[in-house]
């Protein structure tokens, strides 16, 4: 058995730890971005006093003309096409949801679907007109910041270590085990309850625990980026991932990966 | 106490994993998450500690103040505890949601705590029958993150630990009237020893086996689990069953030897850990709520 107790440790500011070259312009709310007039005001700024000031604590972004400041933890905002994972918590009482409903889905289960509309109240109505949405199976939910889900063409990833995994881009991801039919999907209605075996286990807690750590240290969550920190964390027992020290080791060798691929 | 709704498929993911050995974190049946302990964060008080397990955030002071002993014990001081459940940790917790849990635990520390080893109490007594200290342990749950009682009970035995009791003398003149003076040097204290302080050990039963350490969604898979309350040694100094299911005799006696190996272990890393802050000194780095 393991038991670890230690003293904490003050977290290090993470620009020191990246080396960045230019400075990202952090602000939080009231701070004024710039009195200069002639910008544009976008997202997360309003103008007062002749300045222009922030509305949310982010990092100031520029392009061209227009000033918007992009918020670091954001609750999330619909948007048309986006695909989200979510929990049932209330239903709709009527007589036809009792008969046809309570047989597919129940209070708890989690979902995959794709935003269809967004109303002026900031409600979502989700269809999953697809075979590739529905109920979710076996697998296991982390629940991350939204921000963090980068924007991406398809969010279902079928990853090569052998686990499959769906970025919700409300910050619900799940991980679960590659199915072997192509044909049941992750969707339709029917949860598949066999016992799952024990390399597909040990598969998909690597990956919780990789995704667990690249939130920690505030990194954009996208398949790439889950393959890199994965491989990069192979030397490693899973349950020593936990520990903060492995995690910061992993998900550096995970930047420099990402930022080699790039540069 | 704080839940999360889970979906029957998962449920059947953390109750075969459980089986294998191999939890959603990677983690054995009988692995603790990762624990940070800090003593003396809380300036105005006598002691206090804060342990943070996972995402599980208790702060515990401890304030001894001066009374009158028990009628039933006047050669004793003793502890006085209580837990608030903060509405920061979970949103059911506001208002008066969360004394009925508070309610639970205070009750569960007294019972630990309801023997003559634990605690030296007469080291508490200041004169027979007429003065002694009153050591209150307030119990603070900042974040809910399952395992509570466990966390509550290091929490505690480390703040016990970090407490300083100023130390008094009683003079008496000749008409006989007491008098208490206080020594005039502030850091000229008495303190308890914690040797005997026991730690509680939650077994979960899931499935067929037990683990330590749930997590949230472990905690909702299972449907009975044992407290056992263990001293450093492997004494057990109490047991409690909670939850809605049944126990078989036998898994209770299983549970009760894993949860004495663990309590040791459990209070060996925590007296380590202890030690070492201590030999840090007056000089270490605070790292407290901001760092």
């Amino acid at each position: 058995m393991a038991m670890e107790m230690r003293l904490p440790v003050a977290r290090k500011p993470l620009s020191e730890s990246m080396g960045r070259d230019t400075k990202k312009h952090l602000v939080v709310p009231g701070d004024t971005i710039t009195t200069d007039t002639g910008f544009m005001r976008g997202h997360g700024t309003y103008m007062g006093e002749e300045k222009l000031i922030a509305s949310v604590a982010g990092s100031v972004e520029r392009v061209n003309k227009l000033i918007c400041v992009k918020a670091l933890k954001t609750r999330y905002n619909g948007e048309v096409g986006d695909i989200v994972v979510g929990r049932i918590t209330e239903r709709r009482r009527s007589a036809e949801d009792e008969l046809a409903m309570r047989g597919f889905l129940q209070e708890g289960d989690l979902i995959s679907a794709e935003v269809q509309a967004v109303f002026s109240d900031g409600a979502i109505s989700l269809h999953t007109r697809s075979l590739k949405y529905g109920k979710l199976g076996q697998g296991v939910l982390v629940q991350v910041s939204p921000s963090l889900v980068k924007r991406q063409k398809t969010h279902f990833h079928d990853l090569p270590c052998g686990a499959s995994v769906i970025l919700g881009s409300n910050g619900f991801v799940w991980i679960y085990p590659t199915p072997e039919h192509k044909e049941e999907d992750a969707g339709g209605f029917t949860a598949n309850l066999e016992p799952v075996s024990l390399t597909d286990r040990e598969v998909i807690s690597r990956l919780r625990n990789c995704i667990v750590s690249l939130v920690t240290q505030r990194m954009m969550l996208y398949d790439t980026s889950i393959l890199y920190c994965y491989e990069a964390s192979l030397p490693h027992q899973i349950k020593d991932l936990l520990k903060p020290e492995i995690m910061e080791e992993v998900v550096m060798e995970t930047r420099q990966r990402l930022l080699e691929q790039e540069g | 106490m704080a839940s999360v709704a889970l979906s029957e498929a998962e449920k059947v993911y953390i109750v075969h994993g459980v089986q294998e050995d191999l939890r959603v974190d990677g983690r054995g049946c009988e692995d603790y998450r990762y624990v940070e302990v800090e003593t003396d964060v809380v300036s105005n008080t006598s002691g206090s500690a804060r342990v943070k397990l996972g995402h599980t955030d208790i702060l515990v002071g401890v304030k001894a103040e001066m009374g009158t002993p028990k009628l039933e014990k006047p050669n004793e001081g003793y502890l006085e505890f209580f837990v608030d459940c903060s509405a920061n940790a979970t949103p059911e917790f506001e208002g008066r949601g969360g004394d009925d849990l508070g309610t639970e635990i205070a009750n569960t520390l007294y019972r630990i705590f309801n023997n003559k080893s634990s605690v030296d109490l007469q080291s508490l007594c200041i004169s027979p029958r007429e003065h002694c200290w009153i050591l209150y342990v307030d119990v603070l749950l900042l974040e809910c993150g399952g395992n509570l009682f466990d966390t509550i009970c290091i929490a505690v035995k480390a703040a016990l630990f970090n407490t300083r009791i100023p130390r008094v003398r009683v003079l008496e003149d000749e008409e006989g009237s007491k008098d208490i003076e206080l020594s005039d040097d502030p850091y000229d204290c008495i303190r308890l020893s914690v040797d005997n302080v026991p730690c509680i050990v939650t077994l979960c039963k899931i499935g067929y086996r037990h683990v330590v350490d749930a997590t949230l969604q472990e905690e909702a898979c299972s449907l009975a689990s044992l407290l056992v309350s263990v001293t450093s040694t492997g004494v057990v100094t109490c047991m409690r069953k909670v939850g809605k299911g049944s126990l078989d005799p036998e898994s209770i006696f299983e549970m009760m030897e894993t949860g004495k190996r663990v309590g040791k272990v459990l209070h060996a890393s925590l007296q380590s850990v202890l030690h070492k802050e201590e030999s840090l000194g007056p000089k270490r780095q605070k790292v407290g709520f901001l760092g």
